[in-house]
């Protein structure tokens, strides 16, 4: 019950707070200087100024701002989220268009880099000072640091042209005709791979120092002790006892990382052209987009309120004494 | 001797090419898929209510205009078989083939043409190119006859490239906004050589042979698969491994060399021209310093156009002097080439009273750029300034839109800029220089410059026939600007096609690039 209480509580927190982001983001954007008239412009290489005069009234750009914004939020209220002003689509459709691609890569990362990230953390933490904890704690560091863009270019070249082994771009080859739902899974897959690949870099670092660390420390607890002491092996006592112990901050740390569905794919997405959320995002803004970039905000902090409840709820699973404290 | 070398360069040129055609016309394989790419998103399909390069390489492929090109500007017929332009220039009558039909088997009439032209007026963003068209007569079902206020001569590369796409009245004609039509986007009926298959913006878009096409044989390709992929390195490293057979208007320099080393790859800037695209610096005449014209001629004295073309862009662009695109029949090469001379820059900042300070410094501007490609430039021209004592600040844009409002509304001293010639003067060259445009937004006459005999020679040529008098008006025009300076022209843009071996006929051999039908390309695989 109070698992239910507090979330109806947070879910209208959420909702208000919702409200607040978009009129706030409206007026930043309605603040810049120039407008989707310009970028329209640019799209078209150049533009007739009665044809500019004509956009700006179409799209109500020439009203003034407190109407323009006014009839934004009355519409989000009613859950529409407009029409695209670049697109000339309705922004719902862009976004679910997008969402597929984005989840796919975000989760596939998520997957792999949390497996690698804690195998690779709980591995070092059992000779914190061995060879292997020092070789991870080298590539953490460099695969923290590097950027992203630059590590995916990298992949690139090394997997896509000296070693022709991955496609460039995209999520699928086109050119494939007549093909059966497993020639099209191998295809997407193999496209999937740099990406993936580049985007799990980031986190598998964010992950394997947590694990580490906190896999040392529970390590050294009585509990632990005492587990060894009535004589278990040694691998059941770290992926048993221990390792349900120490990963509780890893999962709340990948729970955070749900925001990456937009913000941290932007780059891997424009690198690998993977036609997802976050180039859509990205170009949206430098199109000055608003009812597209507006969406995608309103969208992805939807995901983000959902990833925390489902984050909340595999805490529980895994570590009962989250939640019952109160 | 320049000349002789270059008559002997266009003979062989001219041989190649028609050597070229006669081969192709015997071994044309056809069938095939044709890989290729745009590097941006597409806002619609639809031509006729969207312009740019990215809409046009599709768009020409869904849709037929009445006219195509040559690449010595010669208009040929396409969807129109014949046409005529009367004595006095009011009308412009068009015949079009007899037997061409749309993608859904609907016969394509003059109504279709005259519908498209209405559409085109209202929502293409060049208003220019048929606001003379006062109507549209369709006496038979095959003629259409232009009625125009005045003669009009920018109408014929109006109807050619992306610019005139026949679009169908049965389909568009419906009562929904033309510029949201949900067709825009998808089950898009066409008149072209290719037709739509499957889109899916952000990634690809699939356009198949249309066996209907008017013209007999045509197109030789059985698919072209147009990928979207945003980002050049990638876009490199596809045409390197063969993802990608052809792509256009690649435009790094770094990016362009590092392709034309590649052997089984031809990269060219050949075909560009009815583009006409130009890198400039855009000079707010209306105020300060800047608005001597010795100022500005001091200038374009201090900046090094050879570093520049050799350095800067690694010789990837030609030579620019004026407004107008050296490729087009209206370039007038015989204007001042402003070659580096720090001498006169300083005499002529002396003459016009601005005397060194005691900081080694006559005065201080504002540069401003809109996108990324700028910033070299700019700080080139901060460097070069600098030596002839003017103090430049560099002034970075957020992003493009916030560089385009400050443009529109003159809020500069200095700016790079690139501007688009498409085709005819009428187009994209007057929009530029006219009093009456004067800062009504991004790429209107945006320099605040005004001189009546500019105005006049601009009216004149715009209405002009015969094309020695019009090119005469044209290259008065030209000394004009080149004299008075509101623009420094700097070069070309470095727009390059990328093709491999297997590609023959890629559209290199025209004026309109990608924005021209492929009907002719072949694969050799």
């Amino acid at each position: 019950m109070n698992f239910l209480r507090v979330t109806i509580t947070r879910m209208a927190y959420a909702a208000l707070l919702l409200v607040a982001v978009l009129i706030l983001n409206f007026t930043l954007m309605h603040l810049a200087p120039g407008d989707v008239a310009d970028t329209i412009a640019q799209s078209a290489g150049g533009i007739d100024a009665e044809a500019l005069e004509q956009i700006r009234r179409e799209y109500g750009l020439d009203q003034p701002f407190i109407v323009q914004l006014g009839g934004y939020i009355g519409r989000v209220l009613q859950f529409d989220l407009g029409y695209s002003f670049f697109y000339s689509r309705p922004v719902t459709d862009l976004i679910l268009d997008r969402l597929p691609a984005t989840l796919l890569l975000v989760i596939a990362a998520q997957i792999l880099a949390l497996t690698v990230g804690v195998v690779f953390g709980v591995i070092s933490a059992r000779k914190p000072n061995g060879i292997f904890s020092h070789f991870v704690t080298l590539a953490s560091l460099v695969g923290y640091s590097a950027p992203v863009f630059w590590t995916g270019l990298l992949m690139l070249v090394m997997f896509s042209l000296i070693l022709p082994w991955f496609p460039v771009a995209g999520m699928r080859d086109v050119t494939i005709e007549n093909g059966n739902i497993f020639i099209h899974t191998v295809d997407v897959a193999r496209h999937l791979v740099l990406p993936m690949v580049t985007l799990a870099s980031i986190f598998v670092a964010l992950y394997s120092r947590l694990s580490r660390a906190s896999m040392i420390e529970v390590l050294g607890s009585d509990y632990v002790r005492t587990a060894k002491a009535k004589g278990l092996k040694s691998n059941q006592v770290v992926y048993k006892h221990a390792l349900k112990n120490a990963i509780s901050p890893v999962i709340t740390l990948a729970g955070l990382q749900l925001s990456a569905i937009v913000s941290g794919a932007v780059l891997v997405e424009t690198v690998f052209s993977w036609p997802g959320l976050g180039t859509l995002a990205f170009q949206s803004i430098i199109a000055r987009d608003t009812p597209t970039i507006l969406g995608i905000l309103f969208f992805s902090s939807l995901v983000v309120i959902v990833g925390n409840q489902v984050t909340d709820l595999v805490l529980r699973l895994v570590d009962p004494r989250v939640g019952s404290k109160k | 001797m320049k000349h002789i070398i270059k008559g002997l360069l266009t003979a062989s040129a001219f041989a190649t090419v028609m050597t070229g055609a006669l081969a192709s016309a015997e071994d044309v394989k056809m069938g095939g898929t044709l890989k290729t790419v745009l590097g941006n998103n597409l806002r619609t399909l639809n031509t006729a209510v969207q312009s740019g390069i990215v809409t046009g390489f599709p768009g020409a492929q869904l849709f037929a205009s009445p006219l195509r090109y040559d690449e010595n500007w010669t208009p040929q017929p396409y969807l129109a078989k014949s046409w005529e332009i009367s004595d006095d220039g009011l009308t412009v009558t068009l015949n079009l083939v007899d037997d061409a039909v749309f993608h859904d088997g609907t016969p394509i009439t003059s109504s279709d043409v005259a519908f498209s032209v209405d559409v085109i007026k209202e929502a293409h963003p060049f208003k220019s190119m048929f606001a003379p068209v006062e109507s549209v007569d369709t006496p038979d079902d095959h003629t259409a006859v232009l009625n125009l206020s005045q003669p009009h001569p920018g109408i014929m590369l109006a109807m050619s490239g992306q610019l005139m796409s026949i679009i169908p009245e049965h389909i568009y004609g419906d009562g929904q906004d033309y510029k949201t039509h949900p067709r825009n986007i998808e089950d898009v009926v066409g008149s072209g050589p290719f037709k739509l298959s499957e889109f899916k913006n952000g990634e690809f878009l699939i356009l198949e042979r249309f066996d209907d096409f008017f013209i007999e044989g045509r197109p030789y390709l059985d698919r072209i698969v147009m990928r979207i992929i945003t980002d050049s390195s990638a876009r490199a490293i596809a045409y390197e491994n063969g993802e990608l057979d052809m792509g256009a208007f690649e435009s790094e320099p770094l990016i362009i060399n590092r392709l034309k080393k590649v052997d089984n790859l031809t990269v060219t800037s050949d075909g560009y021209g009815a583009i006409g695209a130009l890198d400039w610096l855009a000079i707010n005449t209306t105020k300060g310093p800047l608005a001597d014209k010795r100022v500005r001629q001091a200038i374009a004295y201090s900046l090094d156009k050879n570093f520049v073309q050799k350095a800067l862009m690694q010789g990837t662009v030609n030579d620019a002097n004026t407004g107008i695109h050296p490729d087009s029949p209206f370039y007038n090469a015989d204007v001042n080439a402003y070659a580096l001379d720090l001498d006169k820059a300083a005499s002529l900042l002396d003459e016009a009273g601005f005397p060194v300070g005691d900081d080694g410094m006559r005065f201080s501007v504002t540069i401003d750029y809109g996108w990324p490609a700028g910033k070299q430039h700019v700080e080139y021209v901060k460097a070069a300034l600098k030596k002839s004592g003017i103090d430049v600040v560099v002034r970075a844009s957020a992003d493009f839109p916030t560089w385009a409002g400050r443009m529109g509304e003159m809020d500069f001293d200095l700016s790079w800029d690139a501007v688009f010639n498409w085709g005819d003067p009428v187009i994209g060259v007057h929009r530029t220089y006219l009093t009456s445009n004067i800062a009504r937004g991004v790429w209107s006459n945006t320099q605040g410059y005004s001189n009546a005999r500019v105005d006049e020679l601009l009216d004149m040529a715009g209405r002009e026939n015969d094309m020695d008098k019009r090119k005469a008006l044209y290259a008065e025009f030209q000394a004009i600007v080149n004299d008075e300076m509101p623009i420094y022209y700097m070069h070309t843009l470095p727009y390059h096609t990328v093709y491999n071996d297997k590609v023959k006929n890629a559209p290199v051999n025209g004026i309109w690039s990608t924005s021209s039908p492929l009907d002719q390309v072949w694969l050799d695989e």
